[in-house]
């Protein structure tokens, strides 16, 4: 493997198209997200999205935030060749919601807000608490580690270049 | 940050190495043997410890007592003492202007100052009180995974170091090269053509 520091700088990219792939589907095919999450009712941009343009040396950095985020401003900056480098998500299942914010360097998680979970009376809760949370929490990592799987497989195909590819400039061009 | 926060951040790794036998107690051990110090009456600025999840301020690792389920659970704590510049440069003044009149000259030579904010420095800290910060953390010793419940560069580095020390045991910061390297069930094929990818151009 390629020293920690290299391989994170390099590749930092991976994460940025995933990011923008994720958003291309909760927009266009969010049947697919279904198909690699069966307990996933939708899949949402939420309130914040961070894109980033590199021109030259200079680099222009557009933070769309507030809960109805104008994504059309998003979808601007992306025909100006920005990549989207955070995103906030809205995971539902069935009746319960979970938000959080996405790096796309780091893959760095925060502000995850997970469905309520019972409160802690007394010490002999702590326990149980503890597990609820692992488990809320561990639901949006397996949720993501899944979904960039299949991400991952795709870059690495002939298929990114041929049919990925074009869809998500058409998105970008026409939307 | 803590686990049970309503809202959290996440650093997630993977652990590399085995730990020696009998883990439980190798663990326990390591726990002990770095917990966090008090530094309140002392002359450090700064301690780097672990600390029990339940009880933060007085550590406890005896027994089962950071294991709940098949989870260890466990938190990093850091102590600083900061001490505001304007409190320091009052201090040199002062000690300056004794040690000039004791001295009876009217300048002191650069180590001699040196040495004089150093005296302040070390009487400060001594009568400084530490700030806690404490950052919980879930190690899954079955599938080798960890969370640590911040995403703080310097207390990601902290607890890397605190780690290697503690469980001679490495840990690997997933981000996208490592999920798509490690985690992906990638043929080696396949990892070549990982490593020769490139940034895709969306626009034309």
């Amino acid at each position: 493997m390629l020293d920690i520091a290299v391989s994170y700088n390099r590749y930092k990219f991976l994460g940025y198209e995933f990011l923008t792939w994720l958003w291309f589907l909760t927009d266009k095919d969010r049947e697919q997200l279904n198909k690699w999450d069966q307990e996933l009712t939708s899949l949402d941009i939420g309130n914040r999205i961070v894109l980033e343009n590199r021109l030259n040396d200079a680099v222009e950095t557009l933070t769309i935030k507030g809960d109805d985020a104008g994504l059309e401003e998003g979808i601007l900056a992306l025909r100006k060749g920005s990549v989207v480098t955070e995103l906030n998500l809205l995971y539902k299942s069935g009746d319960h919601e979970w938000r959080f914010t996405i790096k796309g360097e780091s893959f760095n998680i925060s502000n995850l807000k997970t469905p309520e979970t019972g409160g802690i009376e007394s010490k002999d809760d702590i326990e149980g608490a503890v597990l609820e949370k692992i488990y809320l929490h561990e639901k949006i990592a397996t949720f993501i580690d899944n979904v960039f799987k299949h991400f991952i497989q795709l870059r690495i195909s002939e298929d990114w270049d041929k049919q990925v590819v074009p869809l998500l400039r058409k998105w970008i061009g026409e939307t | 940050m803590g686990l049970l926060s309503s809202a959290v951040s996440i650093t997630r790794y993977t652990v590399k190495g085995e730990l020696r036998e009998p883990v439980p107690e190798v663990i326990a051990e390591g726990l002990k043997k770095n917990a966090i110090k008090e530094i309140d009456d002392d002359i450090s600025e700064k301690a780097v410890g672990w600390t029990s999840f339940e009880n933060p301020f007085k550590p406890d690792f005896e027994g089962s007592s950071f294991v709940i389920g098949t989870h260890l659970i466990f938190s990093l704590r850091i102590d600083k003492k900061v001490i505001p510049s304007k409190i320091i440069k009052k201090h040199f003044a002062i000690e300056m202007e004794k040690k000039l009149v004791e001295s009876g000259r009217d300048h002191l030579s650069r180590n001699e100052k040196k040495q004089l904010k150093e005296n302040v420095f070390t009487m400060l800290n001594r009568r400084a009180l530490a700030t806690p910060n404490v950052y919980d953390l879930v190690w899954n010793k079955e599938e080798a995974g960890l969370w640590f419940f911040s995403n703080l560069k310097a207390a990601n580095e902290e607890l890397e170091t605190l780690f290697l020390k503690s469980f001679d045991l490495t840990l690997i910061r997933l981000f996208p090269y490592t999920i798509a390297d490690l985690m992906t069930g990638l043929s080696d094929a396949d990892r070549d053509v990982l490593s020769k990818l490139s940034p895709t151009k969306f626009t034309e």
